[in-house]
């Protein structure tokens, strides 16, 4: 996919513009963080089970070429086929090349971000080949020809009425006159219609949630079911997954399992959780005939071994999104590319650059809200920051910003002189604020001012203040 | 591709300082030819009557329907009622597992009983569990001619036959299970966890059942006296 990161200033001018859009996002926004918080009450073992969550993924990153390896002989031994891609074109070239052989026309998608990242839908369109969403989220911005605006609800940004107007357009062989003014009567649509793609379908294309060495199991993660009759009733089943999917057992697979929907939709459990292995039995009256697993890089393995690894071990969850005040107030889609929120801002550079997305890690107010609730306990303020510091190192700052901070600099490394610049604006602060002790308007900080006061120094610095107290 | 393996997976070995490369060995071993448990919620410990009650808890709570027979041979009748309680045809889909071709279907007369992967007309299908989680309502269901895997999400009624004692606190027990009748890496081509009906949030953050998958999930837990 397109990155258009680099356009993230005037992005966020839109989305903060766009009524629909705040509508949305201020009705539905805590509704995700309050289903979390009840789940996580409903497990008094849920803070533990994240320490161990965290545990066994950082143990797999640390032996990750030899999990690899050892979940490849696996899926090999149960019959599949696993395909290496260092880069998206690769993978597409890899999914298109199972496709041509099938002489497929027709491939239901469940929901993977990994087939977002490489842009497979437009590789299949290119190729004759028509892709189908089918979680109900994807196939609505299929039809608007979007990106998804959150990890587990790509839909969330649309409302009944742009959806029914969407169906009218697409589903031109329904009754126009037809009643899609209720929820349910829009997803028994969506159902119906899908339906008949589920079993016209040549091939099954799914992303995977995590990946078991033991077995060399896929696994995925649904309510709809959607992804299940995807991957069963065409010829073939093809698993899309990085490398930092692979968990090493079962037992590791049910650990993580357990923080996964918690931290997701605020569920128990999903309501289908799918292991995978190999293609259909001799026995089998049903399932794929055939099974592949396409496993991509895309940068990922530079990653390892840096400051950035953490991120690696993120399970897609979106908890980071609905909990952050960046993210609530500009949307999915202002992030420019696949992955939106603070785990956005941190992947993104890794894959596609800092130069493209040097905006990004500079979208968070480091709150720390995004660590505090991720089941992975990655450390996203800190991994923002590094690159915030890469920015700088790059030059890739602005100008304005850089010689703020090399004046800033200057008296933050002489204390003495430091000290005394700021006891003298401090109170020269004072005295120009008036009696009001606000200022309505400040030269270089209109953008503050325009919609509130700044408060005026009340005449001492906070060094004197605290000199005072420790003494006093 | 075989380029691409060797590249990635020599980018990550040099990615780090690994240490010992014959220590790393025996830790992937080690962990891959015993599995262990971590931490296991104590939700669902306890014995067969604490099971139920928190399976059946969990299984109501995400919209699915339980009953509790204490004979087997009530099954057949059973589903009649459940399927003409909720306007369906009296017919059922069910693969080829003893347990189910056992019960005595005679004393369900009105009732049409079709063996087979499930096709896109039928209604209804009957499921035999391999194990239930009391932790979240969950029945896990193995793929096979026994209980083929379109069976759990075609048709618009699932009915799914559990055993008490198949009931398990955790999901562990039942990878245990599992491990008992496949041997150790083995696996069956689909192992489903299901937790209640089909269901989307897909449009406003609103629940709607269905989605893609059944409408109704009806657990009928057979509990020897």
């Amino acid at each position: 996919m397109e990155a258009k990161t680099a356009e993230f200033t005037s992005n966020v001018a839109r989305a903060i513009a766009d009524s629909q859009l705040q509508g949305t996002m201020t009705e539905t926004g805590p509704r995700f963080i309050e289903k979390r918080a009840k789940a996580r009450a409903g497990l008094p073992e849920f803070d533990a089970l994240r320490d161990q969550a965290r545990d066994i993924k950082d143990h797999v990153l640390a032996h990750l070429d030899l999990y690899l390896e050892r979940y490849e002989a696996k899926v090999a031994e149960s019959g599949g086929h696993v395909h290496w891609a260092e880069t998206a074109e690769e993978a597409r070239a890899a999914i298109l090349s199972i496709c041509r052989k099938l002489d497929a026309k027709l491939a239901t998608k469940g929901k993977s971000m990994i087939s977002e990242e490489i842009g497979l839908n437009q590789a299949l369109e290119a190729a004759g080949i028509t892709p189908v969403e089918t979680d109900l989220g994807e196939y609505l911005i299929q039809l608007r020809n979007e990106p998804p605006s959150h990890i587990i609800a790509p839909a969330v940004h649309l409302t009944r009425d742009q959806i029914e107007a969407d169906f009218r357009k697409a589903h031109t062989h329904l009754d126009p006159n037809r009643d899609l003014t209720e929820i349910p009567t829009l997803v028994e649509e969506a159902r119906t219609v899908l339906r008949q793609k589920y079993l016209d379908a040549d091939v099954g294309i799914t992303g995977a949630n995590f990946l078991i060495a033991e077995t060399g199991t896929s696994i995925i993660v649904t309510n709809e079911g959607n992804g299940d009759l995807t991957q069963t009733l065409p010829k073939a089943h093809i698993v899309i997954a990085s490398i930092e999917k692979i968990v090493p057992t079962l037992e590791d697979a049910t650990t993580i399992l357990r923080v996964l929907a918690r931290s997701a939709t605020g569920q128990d459990f999903s309501n289908y959780t799918t292991f995978s292995t190999g293609p259909r039995r001799p026995e089998d009256p049903d399932g794929p005939l055939e099974y592949h697993v396409v496993i991509l890089d895309n940068g990922r393995s530079n990653v390892l071994g840096t400051e950035f690894q953490d991120m690696l071990r993120c399970i897609r969850c979106g908890a980071c999104l609905n909990h952050c005040p960046v993210y609530q107030a500009v949307g999915g889609h202002a992030y420019g590319w696949v992955y939106p929120g603070p785990i956005g801002s941190v992947v993104t550079p890794a894959l596609i650059g800092i130069e493209k997305a040097k905006h990004l890690p500079n979208a968070s107010t480091f709150c720390g809200r995004c660590e505090e609730v991720c089941p992975m306990r990655i450390p996203l303020p800190r991994l923002l920051r590094h690159w915030r510091e890469k920015e700088f190192e790059k030059h890739l700052t602005p100008a304005a910003v850089r010689s703020g901070l090399s004046v800033w600099a200057y008296f933050a490394k002489r204390p003495k002189l430091y000290q005394f610049g700021t006891r003298i604006a401090a109170r020269l602060l004072n005295v120009m604020s008036g009696r009001k002790g606000r200022f309505a308007s400040l030269p270089l900080a209109q953008g503050w001012t325009r919609y509130r006061d700044m408060p005026a120094p009340q005449g001492k610095t906070f060094q004197a203040m605290w000199k005072e107290r420790r003494h006093g | 591709m075989d380029n691409a393996r060797s590249r990635i997976l020599s980018r990550i070995r040099r990615s780090a300082d690994k240490g010992d490369e014959t220590a790393r060995v025996a830790a992937v071993e080690a962990r891959l030819q015993h599995p262990q448990r971590n931490l296991v919620p104590e939700r669902g410990q306890g014995d067969e009557a604490h099971r139920i009650e928190v399976f059946v808890r969990m299984m109501e709570a995400v919209g699915g329907t339980v009953e509790i027979l204490r004979d087997l041979n009530d099954v057949p009748a059973s589903v009649a009622t459940y399927l003409r309680n909720t306007n369906r045809p009296a017919m059922i889909r069910r693969g080829r597992d003893e347990y189910l071709a056992n019960l005595p279907w005679h004393r369900a007369q009105t009732l049409t009983v079709k063996e087979g992967r499930a096709e896109d007309a039928d209604t209804a299908s009957l499921t035999h569990a391999f194990a239930g989680v009391a932790e979240t309502g969950t029945v896990v269901q193995l793929s096979g001619p026994d209980n083929p895997t379109t069976l759990n999400f075609m048709p618009e009624a699932h009915i799914v036959l559990l055993e008490a004692k198949d009931i398990t606190a955790s999901y562990e027990e039942a990878w245990t299970r599992l491990r008992d009748i496949y041997g150790p890496g083995q696996m069956p081509r689909t192992v489903n966890m299901i937790s209640g009906p089909s269901r989307t949030g897909d449009i406003e953050q609103t629940i709607v059942r269905p989605a893609h998958g059944p409408k109704d999930m009806h657990v009928i837990i057979f509990r020897r006296p």
